[in-house]
């Protein structure tokens, strides 16, 4: 990390004096919490904070990213308001994050719409559920099985590639664009295992001893939402493992679609969607008890429909599964799928803009650590 | 309301005060089956007095204990104490809170507080004091949730103004809530309301006008008015009722609670000088921790209580970054412009010190013997002279961590009035602490009498109630 905060500003504000104001207050609160020091144990953040006295902007950046939003420095806060130091770290931290996505997002554009406004995630799921509603009436096949009878399995290729590939390279443009704003260097393998280890079992949210954050029950601790949050992470990854395996299956070994209920896929796809459905419910209940002032108010409304959208994907798959098994609900089936893969689509493509982007950034800050602890413990 | 509930009932144990002195006492006395009533006189937000501000708790073990490493005996823990408060302790008392610092951890644990190893820049102390994750506030959180838990009744804003006697027994406070004067009866009340540091007028009564300009360190609410009503009702006193424990601390602190972060480590690096550019005191005489207790009467004595640390390019690094920037220039006579000093005197102390540093190894850790010859005072380690720009300026105001004036108790923490012990008045935390702490101060040693004496006093209040 650079240690000269008088070197000038590398990020480019372009007239953001919101996020420039943001980015002072959150250099004031560091600074008074690195003469303090207290709490050390919680997370990374602390720790790492303590590696320099004077902070540039890109680690701010880097510390906000790091951040995790576990509350258990506010609540244990002597200086919060009415103390005249008003210290709110997580609140400012998020804050400072979100900008931090929003700068960084290709085109940054978008990543300031669909990070603030939950309304356009709604949209852009409307667009998304027209969209294959119109594919699947205008290039319904004439065989096929399965899911193929009402859009071949090249059409569904057509549409979801581009829609997986295009977020894809979009992110890796943002996460350049971090990783050159922090300073990072050449990155290791042990960098990212260091990451992905920490990610695996959310350690930054675990409050330092496995008690758990301050959310949902104020300044009592609790691991609900660090369990919601993995049941959403672990959901997901099962359910795109399903993806994965089922291409596989199909280009490699000549064995399409549909499967039975104990093939891989199906076994994958299901248990990660309930995963799935329930984490996100959770989620979305917790975050409608959490104190709204101790993250980034603002995105509350974007980050609430982007987990509802996940909620509503898992959901949407369970029902179209279920609903092709029954004669009752083969006649649905058309609208289910457009429903389903019409919420996949909106998903994918707002990957770079939304709520989702976060855990990418967070990886990178977690290898970025790493990187610094080896440097500098 | 609030009111209302609080005077229908006649509470069996009554605490007064809200910090962790207190609450230890509430939470023993209900795991004993009373029921209790915390009147704590600050709002929610600051609840806890100065156990919000605290850090650690200062432990005896015969082994590696929770967070703590090693060993730390009774002996060398009491050789600590004794050389902190020259002597002005009581021994039996004191040796009794030591030996029960132990027995208080693992019971701390298992009502909520979480230990962290050691802090950064506080390697020193991982052998003797165990630090509170998140701090004394969580330490403070944990214990209300844990209270609350039991059944526990805690009131916030609730001041309570006399503490109602009649033949050596307790019968009620009179407490101010809500803009009313309301009587709550108990059958036993705890003491745990803190010292009078917090007020001013009294400080000033009793240190000289000059306390005027002290800052508090800790919370505004420790006001003495309990203590002063007990005080003024016959009960008995301890320590020097003219005398305040105060360190030397950021001058543009807040006045009251500006608590850990305000603190000013480079004083062994630098030259002190007061209002008039002139140094007064050796500031190389020891390591900081061993020091930095001196440095707030140093200043207190000076004009205005002002004093300023003064460092240049080389010695910024060497210590805890501090909460506000330092003033900064690129000469001598600027950095005193800047710190309103007079200028030729200053550069004049600078350069008198500077001519009588010898060349030699600096080690910022330990104890260099690098010292001036021929400048009154000397600086007896860590002289460098002052010679690489930019120069940085600190303003060092006293601040004060608490008074020494208690409650007289024994080793049951009853309260001792004019015909011996009262019948069933107790008293925790600083309100007593100058039973054991005539002088000085020793890290983490306040909150261990007040995690001992509060767990001791809620267990005796319990027993003579039920």
């Amino acid at each position: 990390m650079s240690s000269d905060a008088a070197t000038p500003s590398l990020l480019q504000f372009a007239g953001d004096a919101e996020g420039e104001a943001a980015l002072a207050e959150a250099r004031r609160q560091i600074e008074i919490c690195n003469a303090c020091r207290y709490c050390e144990g919680f997370c990374a953040v602390f720790p790492a904070m303590t590696r320099q006295k004077a902070f540039s902007d890109g680690d701010m950046t880097q510390l906000a990213n790091l951040c995790h939003n576990c509350r258990g420095c506010y609540y244990s806060c002597q200086y919060t308001a009415p103390h005249e130091f008003d210290l709110n770290v997580p609140g400012i931290l998020a804050e400072v994050r979100q900008d931090s996505w929003s700068r960084c997002a290709w085109p940054a554009a978008l990543g300031r719409v669909f990070h603030r406004h939950g309304v356009a995630v709604a949209a852009a799921l409307v667009t998304g559920f027209a969209f294959l509603l119109l594919l699947i009436q205008s290039l319904r096949p004439e065989a096929g099985q399965g899911f193929y009878a009402f859009l071949s399995h090249n059409a569904m290729v057509a549409v979801f590639l581009p829609a997986f590939l295009l977020p894809l390279a979009a992110l890796a443009v943002g996460l350049r664009r971090y990783w050159r704003e922090v300073g990072g260097s050449p990155l290791r393998g042990r960098h990212l295992v260091a990451a992905f280890k920490d990610a695996a079992v959310l350690r930054n949210l675990d409050g330092g001893q496995g008690q758990g954050c301050n959310f949902e029950k104020g300044d009592r601790y609790s691991n609900e939402r660090r369990f919601a949050h993995q049941a959403t992470l672990y959901g997901f990854l099962l359910c795109f493992a399903a993806t994965s395996v089922a291409t596989l299956m199909h280009y490699l070994f000549d064995m399409p679609a549909p499967y039975g209920l104990f093939s891989l896929p199906k076994l994958l796809g299901l248990s990660g969607g309930l995963l799935l459905c329930l984490g996100t419910l959770r989620l979305a209940m917790l975050k409608a008890r959490g104190e709204r002032d101790l993250g980034a108010p603002r995105v509350w409304g974007g980050e609430m429909a982007f987990v509802l959208l996940l909620f509503f994907v898992s959901l949407s798959g369970l029902v179209l599964y279920a609903a092709s098994g029954t004669a009752i609900g083969t006649g649905a089936v058309s609208w289910l799928l457009a429903l389903h893969l019409g919420s996949v689509l909106a998903f994918f493509l707002l990957t770079p803009y939304s709520k989702m982007a976060h855990g990418f950034y967070r990886l990178a800050a977690l290898a970025r650590e790493a990187q610094q602890r080896e440097a500098k413990p | 309301m609030v009111g209302r509930s609080l005077v229908e009932t006649t509470w069996d144990v009554v605490v007064v005060g809200g910090g962790n002195a207190a609450l230890c006492a509430a939470i023993t006395a209900a795991e004993k089956g009373a029921s209790v009533l915390i009147l704590e006189g600050a709002p929610k937000p600051y609840r806890g007095g100065n156990s919000r501000h605290t850090r650690n708790f200062r432990c005896m073990h015969r082994g590696p204990l929770s967070v703590l490493t090693d060993t730390y005996e009774e002996e060398e823990y009491f050789q600590d104490l004794l050389v902190v408060t020259k002597g002005k302790t009581d021994e039996g008392l004191a040796r009794m809170a030591i030996r029960e610092s132990e027995a208080c951890l693992p019971w701390m644990e298992a009502h909520g507080v979480r230990f962290q190893p050691s802090l950064s820049g506080t390697l020193s102390l991982s052998r003797t004091n165990a630090f509170f994750l998140g701090g004394g506030k969580a330490l403070v959180n944990a214990y209300y949730n844990t209270a609350e838990d039991l059944g526990v009744r805690a009131v916030y804003e609730a001041q309570v103004v006399h503490v109602g006697l009649e033949d050596g027994r307790f019968t009620h406070v009179e407490v101010e809530l809500g803009g009313e004067t309301l009587r709550v009866e108990g059958k036993a009340v705890v003491l745990a309301a803190g010292g009078f540091q917090a007020d001013i007028d009294w400080l000033a009564r009793a240190w000289g006008p000059s306390a005027r300009n002290f800052l508090i360190r800790g919370t505004p609410y420790n006001r003495g008015v309990v203590l002063k009503d007990l005080l003024d009702q016959g009960a008995e006193s301890i320590g020097d009722p003219t005398q305040c424990h105060a360190v030397a601390i950021d001058g543009r602190a807040p006045k009251y609670d500006g608590g850990i972060a305000t603190r000013i480590d480079c004083v062994p690096f630098s030259i002190v000088v007061n209002r008039d550019g002139q140094r007064f005191y050796d500031e190389g005489e020891d390591v900081w921790p061993k020091r930095y207790a001196i440095w707030g009467r140093l200043v207190a004595a000076q004009p205005d209580q002002m004093a300023y640390a003064i460092i240049d390019h080389k010695s910024i690094d060497l210590f805890m970054p501090t909460v506000f920037p330092p003033v900064k220039a690129e000469t001598i006579e600027g950095l005193a412009q800047r710190l309103g000093l007079p200028a030729p005197a200053l550069k004049e102390t600078v350069e008198g010190f500077n001519r009588a540093c010898r060349e030699g190894t600096f080690h910022p850790t330990e104890l260099d013997g690098l010292a001036t010859e021929g400048v009154s005072p000397e600086k007896t380690n860590w002289a460098r002279p002052l010679d690489t720009p930019p120069y940085y300026g600190y303003l060092l105001r006293p601040g004060v961590t608490f008074t020494y004036l208690g409650l007289k108790v024994d080793e049951t923490a009853r309260v001792t009035g004019q015909n011996g012990r009262y019948a069933n008045i107790w008293a925790a935390g600083e309100i007593m602490a100058g039973n054991v702490l005539g002088e000085g101060y020793l890290a983490g040693f306040g909150m261990t009498i007040g995690t001992v004496f509060g767990r001791i006093a809620g267990r005796e209040a319990a027993d003579h109630v039920l």
